[in-house]
């Protein structure tokens, strides 16, 4: 059973019917027993980290990812679900994340360049960087769906892929039993749908 | 590198598919459902459904395809029609929608962009904008195109950006339906002026207008159009290889 952690923030009909599609069990909840007695943890996420991140403590489920993420148990963070991963972000200011990956959310402007639309939206092919399990189904040249404004800097050995707008941005990273996907898997077609299904089979 | 997305657009009336829609192999060529399963299944890189009924029954089989849309397949589904309050927002994203489309609604209200950017994120906010010619300015139409506002279009969009929108897609009521291309100078008047990505949209007739938008304005993020994908004048696969033959980055599926 997959926990798919609802805090107030984030499109979880989609990846609730994305999991159904690919025969993966799973529920959304916002109830930490639940949480504590899946297989496999979610952590979704769209709009400002500030207050994603203010939802996840005032939920208490924040301590819950955590613990849980400690005992081995496979989590995936999606879009800012996956920033909320990293040590720290500097969007709107400065606020810690969950710290289960090196690295800080920073702004694309800073790297990219000029004459790039900011968000980026769209789709890109991922450049891939290291073997993962979530990608065990991919081929070269698939492309998944992008929508962001922030990007994971500075994070090291734990980048398993990138995407190239302006720059090499973090497309996706881990570490151990932690994973985070700054794409929209169950937005990317069959290709995202693939990682989500290696990611029920771990 | 980021691909260009092609995006087909679905006008949706009490639940079913309008402007004619001609296939063959379609059970039930009006079905919203079996049309974006057919995209889907051809590569499309999003859909646009637009809810162009006015009754509150009509609102409710919308959403129950959109629920049913979002079920079935997994591409990004922008939504538009009657939004005009954050809670419209709240109702189409809670089913399935990624994103949704304002444009009459923010032109009576303005603020509505700065109040769904805030809950929902900028990414979450199209700012859709119905222009034409007049008196050769760029005016912005409201109602589905049929009443001049006498708003300038490049500063509208402008200060919509300004207030949160993510993305913006243009329609050229004056190349809508004449099939002889994107309205480039249009295009390129707002690009150059915006820096989130803009939506082609109004004109395309054949693959080579495509091939036409992105060479000419190589910022263009997408190209929308309606009647000829649902008649299978144009059909994704087909487009989208001429595109990758002509150097422009498309997804392959």
């Amino acid at each position: 059973m997959i926990a798919i952690t609802d805090y107030g923030v984030g499109n979880l009909f989609s990846i609730k019917s994305s999991l159904d599609v690919i025969g993966a069990e799973s529920v959304v909840t916002s109830d930490a027993d639940v949480l504590r007695s899946a297989d496999k943890i979610i952590l979704p996420g769209v709009g400002a980290f500030r207050d994603a991140r203010k939802k996840l403590s005032e939920s208490g489920l924040d301590k819950v990812i955590i613990e849980e993420a400690q005992k081995g148990k496979p989590i995936l963070g999606i879009c800012l679900g996956m920033q909320l991963l990293f040590e720290k972000s500097y969007e709107y200011g400065e606020y810690d994340g969950l710290g289960l990956i090196k690295g800080e959310i920073r702004p694309i402007a800073d790297v990219i360049g000029e004459g790039l639309s900011i968000p980026h939206i769209g789709w890109n092919p991922l450049i891939f960087k290291k073997e993962s399990p979530l990608f065990k189904y991919l081929k070269d040249g698939d492309c998944v769906y992008f929508v962001h404004s922030y990007y994971a800097a500075d994070c090291g050995e734990s980048v398993t892929a990138t995407a190239e707008y302006g720059a090499e941005l973090t497309a996706s990273a881990e570490k151990g039993n932690v994973f985070g996907c700054q794409f929209h898997p169950e937005k990317s077609g069959k290709a995202g749908l693939s990682i989500l299904k290696a990611f029920s089979e771990m | 590198m980021i691909t260009k997305r092609i995006i087909p657009c679905l006008d949706v009336k009490n639940g079913r598919v309008v402007k004619g829609v001609n296939f063959e192999g379609l059970s039930d060529v009006s079905s919203p459902v079996e049309l974006a399963k057919m995209y889907w299944e051809q590569g499309a890189d999003e859909l646009v459904f637009y809810d162009i009924t006015a009754s509150f029954e009509g609102r409710k089989l919308f959403t129950d395809v959109l629920r049913e849309v979002a079920s079935t397949i997994f591409i990004p589904l922008t939504v538009g029609g009657g939004i005009n309050t954050v809670e419209d927002f709240d109702r189409v994203l809670k089913c399935g929608a990624d994103k949704v489309s304002v444009n009459s609604g923010a032109i009576r209200n303005p603020d509505l962009i700065n109040e769904a950017a805030q809950i929902y994120g900028n990414q979450c906010v199209v700012l859709s904008v119905d222009v034409k010619r007049v008196n050769n300015e760029f005016h912005v139409f409201a109602k589905g195109g049929r009443e001049d506002t006498g708003i300038e279009a490049i500063e509208w969009i402008k200060s919509g950006v300004k207030r949160g929108a993510g993305e913006i897609v243009v329609n050229s009521i004056d190349t809508d339906g004449v099939k002889q291309g994107f309205d480039i100078e249009m295009l390129k008047a707002v690009q150059d002026v915006v820096n989130v990505p803009v939506i082609a949209s109004g004109g395309a007739g054949c693959i080579n207008d495509f091939v036409t938008l992105f060479n000419e304005i190589p910022k263009m993020s997408a190209g929308l159009a309606a009647s000829i994908f649902h008649f299978g004048e144009v059909a994704i696969k087909d487009l989208k290889d001429e595109l990758n033959k002509n150097n422009i980055p498309i997804r392959r599926i």
